[in-house]
């Protein structure tokens, strides 16, 4: 599955950048560029071969786990990925963690009190979560907590294995604001697939049974709904790139995901290339992980 | 769980009034959205005069009852910029939500009814789900240079995936039913079963996901333009007011918080919108289909 | 309390349904007693109230859409109608347990079966250690005849047979031994070996135990086997009660002689006389799913194996057989849902094993299909004209044509000409069936397979669907092969019976043969496990 996939996103990327008009040898050497700099590039880059040759030296390059070298620092586009990734990892890290820590008891509380002021909050809330943009959320915490409260620091990054207190009230604000949009998805999918189990048979014979409310939807309900929501914590982490990629610009985080803007800004080809590869390789291997999840959480799923 | 339980049919004409009729905030919501709606089309009305017009003299004023969204770092009307920006930003949502249902449908049909063409439509589906939406938009609109079309096309790629999926997944679920077997038993040609007895359970989810696209849509217009890649600054929209209060937020937060806010409103009003219809249509359609880009 | 004084007392219940509905109570005024090791069946057919009766006394009504409204529910003296949560909770899986109807949604899907009927006991019994509730949880289900119990109990419901569900649902009923037991339709998604099995196990077990069971069905036949007093609903209302003896024998109530008078018995059609050339032949017909796994395993069922018969026109071929037997595979291979992976279908001597294109969806015009389930059959979103004239129409009859046909259609099965505008949720269960069977006869078709086409219906509307059958394939003249577990109705309605098992073809011949002097073991299994059988036989006798 993962390899076809991958593949696919391969393709995609390479063929993005190549069949956009204009000529990418201008692209990098820049508009003042002479002729015999192009041709140079063009060279070296083998641009001047077929497409379908350059695809297949390219995708071998990348096997190799090759993914180039950026144009402007001339510095391997993996090892620029590798220098970053900290902030983005812890960043994305604490999201997920204040999410599922938040969202699931809360989507569950909803659909339990299905139709009470509880689920309607908890809707709302999500509703909110789904419209307003990450980067307003983001200023407006800093509005308020930062440059009127002055309780957190405005931007920058200090890492938590220098300090971790530090680290702690650079990291609360956007790890919050990566975390909403994340949050209003999850608890929605854990109120409705929990509010599809409840209503089977096998809920009412845990009911007959003797079991309290409460056990029978955290040990009967909760189980069976956890499929879904461990999909859609999968689908979600592109969700979650997306919004890593916000959240750095906003706080000013020296993650991969101002990387990447950074990049596309400044037409390097290959971090570009690189790094779209990079996100789509996550995204495919957290979505692995969560298929080898299924059959711990279901034993009806057998591969 | 009533003793009857037999869904009413959703045949009968206007079933998006009808939903909207049982369903106050639904309503409310649409008629929100009507105002904004109109609010953009007649900016020009409203505000008066141009929008662009640059006072030196009024910069960076706060929000009071002479500009109620403030001045920006040229002296400009933020209300009147916000106004006249949603003209681009609704239509690059309705466009982008409609592109992408109405290709999303036609591969999702198709790779719902043809086994040999599943696998293979799947994988690129899954392929481009795997790249973050956003930044394929970023990538793409950086390279080819803003217009209306690209942008709409980088934000309509994104969603493809999504529609061909929940499309696909109601033909699988529908063609087991027993009254498509019995079209097929009746002699009736592939291609009518799918039109006549299929597409019909696809509409009202479509309605549903088509609304929360057009969402998503403004949202990611948005971001395009906070990102600095979203229409040149000539052409109001809501993505490139937002870029160009970035620089001086600290002294002006309104230039950022007020757009922000509308914007966040009128993205709140179509997703209460379509969680009135889902609602109404579509019960078990759950918001598991919607992973916004 | 007194020795005399019953384990349930029901008096006077009243379930209120929501309003706007075309009646106000789904229960009315109805009391009832279950004694002591005494079964006490209610009886009825869909909507008659009996399950929200037996929902009502587990108090696991959906109480904000059906709420009881009078009346007491006495378990052992206590009214349970107005017992607390908290007091709920300690009494049921306690002194009163309940078996339902589909073993396998009831059970916990990704829960061991094992730790499902342990936690009957530790919610109840909390100073029992581990070991002493493993040992229970062994012993009771040995009690029940499960195969193993040491290594069954850590399977997951998924891994056992439909016949072990339900045995396991026994046991979590039994594990604390509770006054009142109760049972909605607990055989009804069981195949009929299984249910006779099921009905027996019950009966031995109250030898042993000193429950009461409340049993809800809506077969006469499991009341024959099992009832030591029935009590018989229509409406909401109780309409007769007594012993089964009296009620079966000599019922009072107008609606419980109909009931009764509908359900159906062994009786033949006389023998048709000529042979012609067969309408359809079949010949060594062989049909595998293969599925192949995430991983590249792959999985090989045999649905069916060199099965070979043939039809005469106007003929009815019964297809007989449990789950799994292949009855459904043969009529979608007979369809063309699905193709053979060798062997010939032959049809007016013409091979459509294997059509395709243009060519099947012509020949599809000659060999239509009635489904079991009303409800799905028909789409929802069109008229019932317009699902009536489709086939003709793409078949290249005109518009006013079609339209003119559909209408005789409608008269022919006993509908209104002029009801061709209205939607399928506008008419009853049967009335959908008459109508799919119209939408078949409408492409004029020289064979029907009818797929469990009366199984969805409850009994009187399923007698009249059967006479209509008949009706029409005596004026028409069409051949049938009519696909049933019931080999009641199959002995109603075919000239000739084919015993399925296991893909095969076990057993085949003139109708009355076939279910009077079995020559096979498999369909004497199949007839003793028949509900009521050894009564009927019995009388006859």
């Amino acid at each position: 599955m993962a390899v076809p996939v991958m593949l696919v996103v391969a393709t995609i990327v390479f063929l993005l950048l190549r069949l956009s008009p204009g000529d990418p040898a201008l692209i990098i050497a820049g508009e003042t560029a002479g002729p015999e700099a192009l041709a140079r590039i063009r060279a070296e880059m083998g641009l001047d071969r077929p497409l379908v040759m350059q695809y297949l030296a390219w995708l071998g390059e990348i096997v190799r786990g090759n993914l180039g070298t950026s144009v402007l620092s001339k510095i391997p586009v993996l090892t620029l990925i590798f220098d970053r990734l900290e902030p983005t990892l812890v960043l994305a890290l604490s999201a997920i963690l204040i999410t599922v820590v938040v969202a699931v008891p809360l989507g569950a509380i909803a659909a339990w009190r299905h139709n009470s002021w509880i689920d309607r909050a908890v809707m709302m809330l999500s509703v909110v979560g789904f419209s307003v943009p990450a980067f307003v959320i983001g200023y407006i915490l800093i509005l308020l907590l930062s440059v009127k409260a002055d309780i957190f620091p405005v931007q920058g990054y200090v890492s938590p294995f220098a300090d971790p207190l530090a680290a702690l009230r650079h990291l609360a604000l956007p790890s919050i604001t990566l975390a909403l949009v994340f949050m209003a998805l999850i608890s929605r999918v854990t109120r409705s697939s929990l509010l599809e189990v409840l209503g089977e048979d096998f809920v009412r014979t845990a009911r007959a049974k003797g079991n309290v409310e409460r056990r029978v939807l955290w040990r009967h309900a909760l189980p069976n709904a956890a499929v879904p929501i461990i999909t859609v914590i999968g689908l979600g982490i592109a969700l979650l790139i997306s919004g890593v990629v916000v959240t750095e610009s906003v706080f000013n985080l020296p993650g991969v995901g101002r990387l990447t803007i950074d990049a596309i800004l400044a037409r390097d080809y290959p971090v570009v290339q690189g790094l779209m590869l990079f996100f789509a390789l996550i995204y495919v291997g957290v979505n692995l992980l969560i298929d080898i999840a299924y059959v711990i959480v279901d034993p009806r799923i057998r591969y | 769980m009533s003793a009857n339980g037999q869904a009413p049919s959703l045949a009968r004409r206007g079933i998006l009034i009808d939903a909207l009729l049982t369903n106050r905030v639904a309503l409310f919501s649409g008629a929100l959205l009507l105002a904004i709606a109109l609010s953009a089309v007649f900016a020009g009305l409203i505000t008066g005069g141009d929008p662009f017009l640059i006072r030196p003299r009024l910069r960076l004023r706060p929000p009071g009852s002479e500009f109620w969204f403030g001045t920006d770092a040229l002296g400009r009307d933020v209300f009147a910029l916000v106004l006249h920006g949603g003209r681009i930003s609704l239509l690059v949502g309705l466009f982008a939500a409609l592109a992408g249902a109405a290709i999303g449908t036609v591969i999702g049909l198709l790779t719902g009814y043809l086994r040999w063409l599943d696998p293979v439509v799947m994988r690129v589906m899954d392929g481009i789900m795997a790249i973050p939406g956003i930044l394929f938009a970023v990538a793409l609109v950086s390279l080819v240079g803003p217009s209306l079309f690209t942008i709409v096309a980088a934000i309509t790629f994104a969603e493809i995936p999504r529609v061909t999926r929940l499309v696909r997944a109601v033909v699988l679920s529908v063609r087991e039913e027993s009254y498509v077997r019995a079209a097929e038993g009746l002699g009736i040609p592939a291609r009518l079963v799918l039109l006549r007895h299929i597409l019909p359970s696809c509409i009202a989810p479509l309605i549903v996901q088509t609304t929360y696209m057009f969402a998503a849509a403004i949202l990611s217009e948005a971001v395009l333009g906070f990102l600095g890649v979203g229409f040149p600054p000539d052409i109001p929209s809501w993505g490139n007011v937002l870029a160009e209060g970035r620089a001086v937020f600290q002294r002006a937060p309104w230039t950022i918080i007020a757009p922000g806010l509308f914007l966040a409103v009128t993205v709140m009003a179509v997703n209460l919108l379509g969680d009135g219809l889902r609602d109404r249509l579509d019960p078990r359609l759950s918001r598991a289909a919607k992973v916004s880009s | 309390m007194t020795v005399s004084e019953p384990i349930l007392r029901i008096e006077n219940l009243s379930v209120a349904l929501p309003e706007g509905l075309d009646r106000k109570h789904a229960v009315h005024d109805v009391s009832l007693e279950v004694h002591r090791k005494q079964i006490v069946c209610v009886v009825g057919e869909s909507g008659s109230g009996k399950s929200v009766t037996a929902a009502a006394v587990m108090r696991l009504l959906p109480e904000k859409v059906l709420r009881i409204t009078g009346g007491a529910i006495h378990l052992e003296g206590e009214d349970i109608a107005a017992a607390s949560p908290a007091r709920l909770c300690e009494l049921r899986g306690n002194r009163i347990a309940m078996i339902f109807q589909e073993p396998l949604t009831a059970l916990n899907p990704v829960m061991r079966v094992g730790e499902q009927i342990a936690e009957v006991l530790r919610i109840h019994r909390p100073q029992m250690d581990h070991r002493q509730i493993e040992a229970r949880v062994v012993e009771l289900m040995a009690d029940v005849q499960l195969p193993d119990p040491d290594r069954l109990a850590r399977a997951y419901p998924h891994q056992l047979s439909g016949g072990q569900r339900q045995r396991v649902m026994i046991a979590m009923a039994l594990a604390l031994e509770p006054a009142l037991i109760i049972a909605d339709e607990p055989t009804t998604a069981l195949d009929v070996t299984t249910q006779a099995q099921i009905l027996r196990l019950l009966r031995e077990l109250l030898t042993k135990h000193d429950s009461g069971v409340l049993m809800i069905t809506h077969d006469f036949g499991v009341v024959a086997d099992i009832a030591d007093h029935v009590v018989v609903m229509q409406q909401g209302e109780v309409v007769e009660r007594g012993t089964p003896d009296k009620v079966l024998a000599a019922p009072e109530h107008p609606y419980t002689r109909a009931l009764i008078e509908a359900v159906p018995r062994f009786r033949y059609r006389p023998e048709p006389e000529r042979r012609e050339a067969a309408v359809l032949a079949v010949e060594g017909l062989s049909l595998t799913y293969r599925s192949t796994s995430f991983l590249g395993a792959k999985r090989e069922t045999r649905a069916l194996d060199t099965v070979s018969f043939s039809l005469a026109p106007g003929e009815t071929l019964g297809v007989v057989g449990e789950s799994g037997s292949g009855k459904t595979s043969l009529a979608k291979t007979l369809l063309r849902f699905e193709t053979p992976d060798s062997g010939r279908i032959l049809f007016q001597g013409q091979d459509i094993a294997g059509l395709a294109g243009s060519a099947l969806l012509q020949m599809r015009r000659h060999i239509q299909m009635v489904f079991q389930d009303p409800y799905k059959s028909l789409n929802p979103r069109r008229r019932i004209g317009q699902s009536l004239i489709e086939g003709p129409v793409q078949h290249g009859l005109s518009v006013g044509e079609a339209v003119k046909r559909a209408e005789d259609l409608m008269e022919l099965v006993g509908l209104r000409r002029d009801a061709l505008d209205r939607f399928p949720h506008e008419f009853s269960g049967g009335q959908r069936q008459r109508i799919c069977i119209a939408r078949a006869l409408a492409m004029e078709p020289s064979v029907i397979v009818a797929d469990e086409a009366v199984s969805a219906l409850d009994v009187s509307v399923q007698a009249q669907v059967l006479r209509l059958f008949e009706e029409l394939q005596r004026r028409i003249g069409f051949a049938m092969i009519f696909v049933t577990h019931d080999l009641r109705v199959a002995s109603n309605i075919c000239d000739r019976i084919a015993v399925m098992q296991r893909g095969r073809i076990v057993e085949i011949g003139p109708a009355q043969r076939v279910f009077e002097a079995p020559e096979e073991a498999y369909t004497r299994e199949l007839l003793a496990a028949v509900p009521g059988f050894a009564r009927k036989v019995a009388a006859v006798a």
